[in-house]
């Protein structure tokens, strides 16, 4: 095996890590872009689509379909039980106090779901064997695939939402300037209870269709979620394909990290980029600079 | 009548001494990560030393006295454990301690029981607990380097001279990786690869295609779930056809669970003989301590008894053997230090001055993953 085939397997192991993280980090934009805030408990719907999976697959014996359908229902109605109970009683909260408010929330519903569903990791079957396929030098398997068809499909349905319906468009209102889209009759905090409920079932959709891959238990939120944000913020907070970059190239350089220089540091080298990056283009690698018009 | 009235009063006074005596129960402490990062070991330990405890005092207690348990959990943190530990020998005034449950607690307890004078018998696995020697200290795991040396004595078999090593990076990993590279450089094989993951990665295709490149004739995994199942998964996704190693931390039916049985297929690991006890020969010491230990836990918490639990049932064993010889605290020590074929779950316990884990290989049995259930390898 020499050099080019291992780097060919490196390109295309990051690539698809990195396309999961893309998909948890358009969870992240979304709210952002709908509230300003960063949700901290977005890594937590993903550990909610993968063990609610489990749970109406191994407990009620429903099948598969059905268990994912249902799955990203329970999820999003979490979603948006936190913002009735934990976003929105806080009036004029300034955003950091919502940051620490969604990083409670994180916490209180990992503990809910290990009390629920215990410690142990959980499996899931793949959703269309694993037999892994053969691209030129390097191979992936068919679970790979439908990450990137899900994350695909949902970019385009972002882009679509956001640019060419009434309440995407009013959603971006409401991100650059809730007062004024409050004043043009947009219903901010309906808004908000959208961009929540649309975010957390993305979240839990990425959580299934990973399950089958990286298991599922209760704490696997946390670090997804945390590479998901960095996938967001090398992405400028895009909805659309800023952060698929930015999770693509977070996943390439992870694995080009552990394959050439060491498996040691690879997180270490992923965050050390994700610090440049902030410290020389902290509006991220593709968004614009704002523009301030006085 | 007379007689009979003396007959009375005479086996009254006894039963009152008796009561007296029996009135002092003996206490035994535990320090378990019931919660937190490690309560998959916490939690089977306090479990199985509750059960057996009161399995004892039903029948009357050991060696004529009540046990009365006191668990405390350490949530696996260094500084509680130490505060618990203090609260045990001085508010609760415990004969004995049994835990705590990992390698970084028992460190950070040992000074405590050494200068307190309490015996201390660890249910971690880390080799610098009982290496050197502390007078107070035990503990029940078999080290690391008896897996390996299991590994190893295979791997030697097979002729197997390159081998490839992946290991997590945490505690239980670390330690496995010392341990493989320094036996591995003594018994003359070569390290062709040293690659490492973390505990929550989700994809080590990276790892492994370095290995692949580097043409080793084993791979050899130290980790614990759910790592090692996605690398079991990962190296079939690359095509590896090199034999695969496991270490005992996965020694369980939930690892072939998640690498699916047919990744698992084929993955030799050393196995404590809990997890193969239906496979064992008829004559082994062990079968029949196991089969009820089994048999008893599923009945009290639905679920199999784990290698874990079995830590604590190890400590349990040796307590009540050296309770026969004494209660103070000082006598407990010596009893368990003279503890000579002690047949237990980890294995058969000898204990010296010299040696206080006192397990051997005999505490493993190499195994085999085929079709979704294990198999003995010689």
């Amino acid at each position: 095996m020499h050099i080019g085939q291992q780097i060919a397997q490196y390109l295309l192991s990051g690539l698809s890590t990195g396309a999961i993280y893309a998909l948890i980090g358009v969870g992240f934009a979304i709210i952002h872009n709908a509230t300003g805030i960063i949700n901290f408990a977005q890594g937590e719907f993903v550990m909610l689509g993968g063990m609610f999976t489990v749970f109406f697959l191994t407990v009620l014996n429903l099948p598969l379909l059905v268990s994912v359908i249902l799955a990203i229902a329970a999820a999003t109605i979490v979603g948006v039980a936190f913002e009735r109970l934990a976003i929105r009683p806080m009036k004029n909260a300034s955003p950091i106090s919502l940051v620490i408010i969604t990083i409670g929330g994180s916490i209180l519903i990992r503990g809910i779901a290990m009390l629920v569903w215990g410690k142990d990791t959980h499996a899931i079957e793949t959703f269309s064997g694993n037999e892994p396929i053969q691209l030129g030098e390097a191979t992936i398997l068919p679970q790979h695939l439908w990450i990137f068809a899900v994350t695909t499909v949902v970019i385009i349905c972002s882009k679509l939402y956001f640019n060419y319906t009434i309440s995407g468009k009013a959603m971006r209102a409401c991100a650059y300037n809730s007062r004024a889209a409050g004043l043009v009759g947009i219903d901010v905090r309906r808004m908000v209870l959208f961009s929540f409920a649309i975010s957390s079932a993305m979240g839990s959709m990425a959580g299934i269709i990973i399950a089958p891959l990286t298991m599922t238990s209760y704490d696997v939120g946390v670090m997804l979620g945390l590479k998901g944000f960095c996938a967001a913020i090398i992405g400028g907070m895009s909805s659309g394909l800023g952060t698929v970059f930015g999770g693509v190239i977070l996943g390439i350089l992870e694995s080009l990290g552990a394959g050439i220089f060491s498996s040691g540091y690879k997180d270490a080298i992923a965050f050390i980029i994700l610090l440049i990056i902030l410290f020389i283009r902290p509006q991220g690698l593709f968004a614009k600079g704002d523009t301030e018009r006085v | 009548m007379k007689k009979l009235i003396v007959l009375v009063a005479s086996l009254i006074t006894l039963l009152v001494a008796a009561a007296a005596i029996a009135a002092e129960p003996l206490r035994i402490g535990a320090l378990f990560a019931v919660t937190g990062p490690a309560s998959f070991l916490g939690e089977p330990e306090k479990n199985t030393l509750e059960m057996l405890v009161k399995e004892a005092n039903a029948k009357g207690g050991v060696a004529g006295r009540k046990l009365e348990l006191v668990v405390y959990d350490t949530q696996g943190d260094v500084t509680k454990s130490v505060q618990l530990a203090n609260k045990l020998i001085k508010n609760d005034k415990v004969s004995v301690i049994v835990g705590p449950s990992t390698t970084g607690e028992s460190m950070a307890v040992i000074p405590l029981a050494e200068k307190e004078k309490i015996p201390l018998v660890s249910c971690a696995a880390g080799i610098k607990i009982t290496e050197p020697v502390k007078k107070w200290v035990f503990k029940t795991p078999a080290n690391d380097h008896v897996a390996v040396e299991k590994i190893l004595i295979h791997a030697a078999r097979y002729k197997q001279k390159n081998l490839a090593i992946i290991t997590v990076s945490d505690g239980f990993g670390s330690s496995g990786r010392e341990q493989l590279k320094a036996l591995a450089s003594n018994k003359g094989f070569r390290v062709v690869a040293d690659e490492v993951y973390g505990p929550k990665d989700t994809d080590m295709t990276a790892q492994l295609t370095k290995i692949k490149a580097s043409k080793p004739d084993a791979i050899i995994c130290w980790g614990t779930n759910p790592g090692p199942a996605i690398i079991a998964r990962n190296v079939k996704q690359l095509g590896i056809k090199t034999p695969l190693y496991m270490s005992h931390g996965v020694a369980s039916k939930k690892f072939i669970e998640l690498a699916g049985s047919d990744a698992a297929e084929g993955i030799l690991l050393p196995a404590g003989k809990l997890t193969v006890f239906d496979k064992l020969p008829k004559n082994d010491l062990q079968l029949k301590l196991l089969r009820s230990y089994d048999q008893a836990y599923k009945k009290n918490y639905g679920v199999e008894a784990s290698t874990f639990g079995g830590y604590a049932y190890d400590a349990f064993i040796l307590i009540s053997n050296a309770l026969k010889k004494g209660g103070t605290p000082a006598q407990i020590r010596d009893g368990i230090e003279q503890s000579k074929r002690v047949v237990s779950v980890s294995g058969i316990f000898t204990m010296s001055p010299t040696d206080h884990n006192g397990l051997d290989l005999s505490a493993f049995e190499m195994v085999r993953i085929t079709r979704g259930d294990w198999e003995l390898v010689k």
